[in-house]
């Protein structure tokens, strides 16, 4: 995919985890493509196009048409080219690789942003609901007594949930409030590691430590101008 | 031919339910539903869906979905005929995200939200919900009848529920969303898609449905 005369364009941030779901999946499969760095406090106008509705990055841009949400964006490319597939054949595997990076979105990570740039009674409920999607998601992984929720290649929940293994602690370090227990979430710590080790992620992720300034300033700037990434 | 055995679990008036038996009569697939009490939910569905403990919930021979976009994606990779998602992939994908669009900023956050409200909060909630349906309106120009162009699919079965369900809401929650006048292309659809010989006859009873509406707005008012 991505031959000559393609082109294949990623407006994102260095420091989006949604948008390294993207670039994560893109190098998997060996798709060439232009990186933009965007300014969220001054947006582009080829991003103001591209996201007309939301105005957030990642917008995927293949031969001029453009794509948002980085789930929907993976989807495609799983579509597109079928080298290191995403999800796997079989339609009812789909469809529960589909319900949990679903419950992944709706559960954990709509909570972990409330940690992240809220404070007070909110965040605590935030970070409740973070835990209790953990405790669900780590109950689903002992289940499948797999080195992923993939199987044991990477599938679309691990892609939706392995921001975590870059980004959580960094998260509860400027939220204030610790989410993940490697105790309470065997699994999960074992899985986070396992992900880290996959060689695309390995080498393709913001430094640990140029994220925690940043995301001082999110906190800082409130909900919303923090919510930018979708 | 492998036995073929379907069932839903259902709620009479979830616009989440409905999607999925349009799906499955769109493509003659037969099921067995079951009415469930969401008030007071049986064992079966708290054991069949203990992640959400949530309608719709299918049984395809014996395998278990959840969650409305889930089962319907399934029923279209399963049952070939009448496809739902469009061919192409990158239509597919922006079929997906409009219809990930429409539930947040319409149906969940969105009208609902709009009637229950007072004061501010209603102002707030409509301005939002008039937004979304702004962009929505923008897509169906141009179409053709639904938004698949002439066949009914994926897209105009997620957003069905604002053919029969949004005037409902406006009704019992007194305020304007739907403007025939400033979405004539979103009204134009509506009135194919409650026309369409798979959602006719199984639309819920309107007065039905405004006597439900009115005592969870009296329940949940924000």
């Amino acid at each position: 995919m991505a031959e000559k005369g393609e082109e294949m364009k990623l407006l994102a941030t260095w420091f989006s985890p949604f948008a390294y779901r993207v670039i994560w999946v893109l190098k998997m499969k060996g798709i060439e493509y232009e990186y933009v760095e965007e300014d969220l406090g001054n947006k582009s106008p080829l991003l103001l196009q591209s996201n007309p509705v939301h105005k957030k990055v990642p917008v995927l841009i293949h031969n001029g048409k453009p794509l948002a949400e980085s789930l929907v964006i993976v989807q495609y490319l799983d579509n597109i080219c079928k080298s290191s597939p995403v999800l796997p054949d079989d339609p009812y595997q789909r469809a529960m690789a589909l319900f949990w990076s679903n419950f992944v979105e709706e559960k954990f990570t709509e909570n972990i942003k409330k940690v992240l740039v809220l404070g007070g009674e909110e965040q605590a409920a935030g970070a409740k609901g973070a835990e209790a999607a953990l405790a669900t998601l780590e109950a689903q992984l002992a289940k499948k007594k797999s080195k992923f929720f993939g199987g044991e290649s990477i599938g679309l929940v691990d892609i939706a949930l392995g921001y975590i293994s870059v980004w959580l602690e960094e998260i509860e370090e400027v939220g204030g409030i610790k989410v993940f227990d490697s105790e309470k979430f065997p699994c999960l710590a074992k899985w986070m590691q396992d992900f880290l080790e996959i060689p695309t992620v390995k080498e393709n992720h913001p430094n640990k430590a140029d994220l925690i300034p940043y995301l001082r300033y999110l906190r800082q700037v409130g909900p919303a101008v923090a919510f930018q990434h979708g | 031919m492998e036995s073929q055995e379907v069932k839903l679990l259902g709620f009479w008036v979830s616009p989440f339910v409905h999607r999925v038996e349009w799906a499955l009569k769109l493509k003659g697939v037969p099921y067995e539903y079951i009415e469930e009490d969401i008030f007071n939910k049986s064992p079966l569905l708290l054991e069949l869906n203990p992640v959400h403990k949530k309608v719709p919930v299918l049984v395809h021979n014996q395998k278990v979905l959840a969650e409305s976009f889930v089962i319907l994606e399934y029923i279209d990779e399963n049952w070939k005929q009448c496809p739902l998602l469009p061919q192409d992939p990158y239509d597919r994908a922006k079929a997906r995200f409009w219809a990930k669009f429409a539930e947040e900023k319409i149906l969940s956050d969105g009208a609902w939200r709009a009637a229950r409200a007072k004061g501010d909060n209603r102002e707030k909630a409509l301005g939002s919900t008039i937004e979304a349906l702004e962009k929505i309106e923008g897509e169906l120009k141009g179409k053709g009848k639904f938004f698949g162009g002439e066949s009914i699919g994926y897209l105009d079965l997620a957003l069905g529920w604002i053919s029969y369900m949004l005037p409902v809401w406006e009704d019992v929650g007194s305020i304007k969303i739907m403007d025939p006048t400033r979405f004539p292309a979103t009204a134009a659809w509506m009135s194919e898609f409650v026309n369409h010989p798979a959602v006719k006859d199984s639309l819920p009873p309107r007065d039905k449905m405004i006597i439900y509406f009115e005592k969870r707005l009296k329940e949940l008012e924000i």
